[in-house]
């Protein structure tokens, strides 16, 4: 599509692309200990008896 | 020129009480609904105008009760204009009519807080150890699933068959943003660990009027809640509901412009499925985007590329436009890109991939399979929506989502409606006449003033009965009494062609 190929002739210069890495590794290991914060806080609120609730939530009709 | 796409959504909530013996969903539902303690008017919801193919009634007031009244079904009209109800075996919210996609964003989300409050109310009526839960989801992963439907305004005279050779590709496509994931496959599809929709697994047919078994792509329920000669009320069933606010914005913000280029007559072409209904499954199944999907022509492109054409297409119609629709063609064209590039990196807007992020860590970190009960509850418990158990609103508040609302937003949409259609003269007459409305419905509205018959006020246009219409008419009328008599004549009687007819063009 006309789009995308205009989106790959965009592609930075090397140094810049350099310099992107850095900042996305960076990123990425902020994101990782976010989500392990994340996690720690939905194992203190997610169902206890994980087994029973999933197999008594059962819906049947509607629409 | 287009109609403006006057926008609403329907969603039925899952239920469950935990811990109650015999636990009865239809029961339960009625709890919660009735639980409900915000302003409101407990009313009838009048059947008569909904069944299609009828011809259109007379306008002006008609001396008589409603034939076909359901009984006994717990049903509330808010102040906002919105229906809050029981349908079958879930409680039901259906947004008021609101005229642009962010009000219907907003309106949708309120809905969703209203429903909680009215389950934090059910859950003082249960029993100490039962607790109340409700879900924004679709499906229960055993095969059963439920609607959140969304509805278009569109002009009559286009043809139906126009709507279907340019919708039943979109529909299929735009679910790589408008999906809220799960779990598994369903309904005998090949197996998956995750996938994009709740919603997907489901559809069997490409068009027909079911929404409960054998769902089509295209559903043709007719019931145009308003003037059927001049609209049409397109009922889209194959979305997903969605927590996340700006996901809601897109899915209806770029159908509507969508429908609005269909009727403008501005899409240069028609793209056509060879089967839409297993590109479907397959759209929801591919979690990387890759998949090329076979064309009519022979061709094949992805889901992507052809949410990119459909992108350039409407970019262009929109241009004509002005600004209005800067905000959504900039939210699509940016989820586009991420999800070309890295589709995880939308997870601070789609639910989707949010959920997907969190299952993947939590399966790592736990050395667990992707079919253990444990993350199977994450999927559920992301889509609860009270505010403390729900993992969408925990994510939410730490920022990890995106919002498009502060809370003071919704909560006033929780209260008051949109301005600019109809909703505004319902949700105000449920403000200010909450003992003399009798029953309600999308077009129309019924008051029992004490004396003598009961009266009905049409409301066939959608896009009349706003705040600069009916606002002066309402500040004037201390009583139902006195906005009946300001509408029709004061006799309490039917009025005569040309009064009725003044009250059409008010309301």
């Amino acid at each position: 599509m006309a789009e995308q190929e205009q989106k790959k002739q965009q592609t930075p210069a090397a140094k810049e692309s350099e310099t992107e890495e850095i900042v996305i590794e960076a990123k990425a290991s902020e994101a990782t200990e976010k989500i392990d914060e994340l996690l720690d806080e939905i194992d203190s609120v997610l169902e206890e008896n994980a087994e029973e609730f999933v197999k008594n939530y059962v819906q049947k009709g509607g629409e | 020129m287009a109609l403006p796409k006057v926008i609403g959504t329907e969603t039925e909530f899952g239920i469950t009480v935990r811990n109650q013996p015999n636990f009865n969903p239809a029961v339960s539902s009625g709890l919660v609904i009735n639980a409900y303690r915000g302003d409101s008017a407990r009313v009838k919801w009048s059947f008569e105008e909904e069944s299609p193919g009828r011809d259109v009634r007379g306008f002006g007031f008609e001396s008589r009760a409603p034939a076909d009244l359901e009984a006994g079904i717990p049903n509330v009209v808010l102040t906002n204009g919105a229906r809050l109800y029981v349908d079958h075996a879930h409680p039901e919210y259906s947004t008021p009519e609101c005229l642009n996609p962010l009000q219907a964003a907003l309106h949708d989300k309120a809905g969703e807080v209203i429903m909680a409050r009215a389950g934090r109310s059910a859950q003082e009526l249960v029993p100490a150890g039962q607790i109340v839960g409700l879900y924004k989801n679709n499906s229960d992963g055993k095969g059963n699933s439920y609607g959140a439907h969304e509805n278009y305004l569109l002009a009559r005279q286009l043809p139906f068959d126009e709507v279907i050779k340019h919708l039943t590709t979109f529909l299929v496509t735009r679910q790589v943003f408008t999906g809220s994931g799960k779990l598994g496959a369903e309904n005998g599809r090949p197996h998956t660990d995750f996938q994009l929709t709740q919603r997907a697994d489901f559809f069997e047919e490409e068009v027909g009027l079911e929404t409960t078994l054998k769902r089509p792509i295209i559903n043709t329920r007719d019931e145009p809640h308003g003037t059927p000669a001049k609209y049409r009320r397109l009922h889209v069933i194959i979305g997903d509901a969605t927590m996340s606010e700006v996901q809601t914005f897109l899915k209806v913000g770029t159908t509507a412009l969508f429908l609005a280029a269909i009727e403008d007559g501005a899409l240069p072409d028609f793209i056509t499925l060879q089967d839409p209904v297993t590109a479907c499954w397959q759209v929801s199944h591919d979690l990387d985007m890759r998949l090329p999907l076979k064309l009519a022509d022979g061709t094949t492109a992805t889901a992507l590329e052809l949410q990119w054409q459909y992108n350039e297409w409407l970019t262009k119609y929109a241009e004509q436009l002005g600004t209005e629709h800067d905000h959504v063609l900039a939210e699509w064209a940016s989820i586009l890109d991420d999800l070309e590039r890295d589709p995880l990196s939308t997870a601070d807007r789609l639910d989707w991939s949010a959920k997907f992020r969190l299952l993947d860590a939590m399966r790592e970190r736990d050395g667990l399979t992707w079919s253990d009960a444990k993350l199977r509850a994450l999927d559920l418990q992301f889509h609860d929506i009270d505010p403390e158990r729900g993992i969408y609103h925990r994510l939410a508040r730490r920022g990890a989502l995106r919002r498009l609302f502060t809370d003071e937003e919704v909560d006033a949409a929780t209260r008051r409606p949109p301005e600019e259609t109809r909703a505004y003269f319902r949700g105000e007459c449920v403000s200010r006449y909450p003992g003399a409305l009798v029953a309600a419905n999308w077009d129309s509205l019924v008051f029992d003033t004490g004396e003598g018959s009961l009266k009905r006020v049409p409301m066939m246009e959608p896009l009349r009965g706003g705040k600069d219409r009916v606002e002066e008419l309402l500040e004037s009328s201390p009583n139902a009494a006195g906005l009946l008599a300001a509408l029709g004549g004061s006799d309490g009687r039917a009025g005569t062609e040309e009064t009725t007819d003044t009250g059409r063009e008010r309301v």
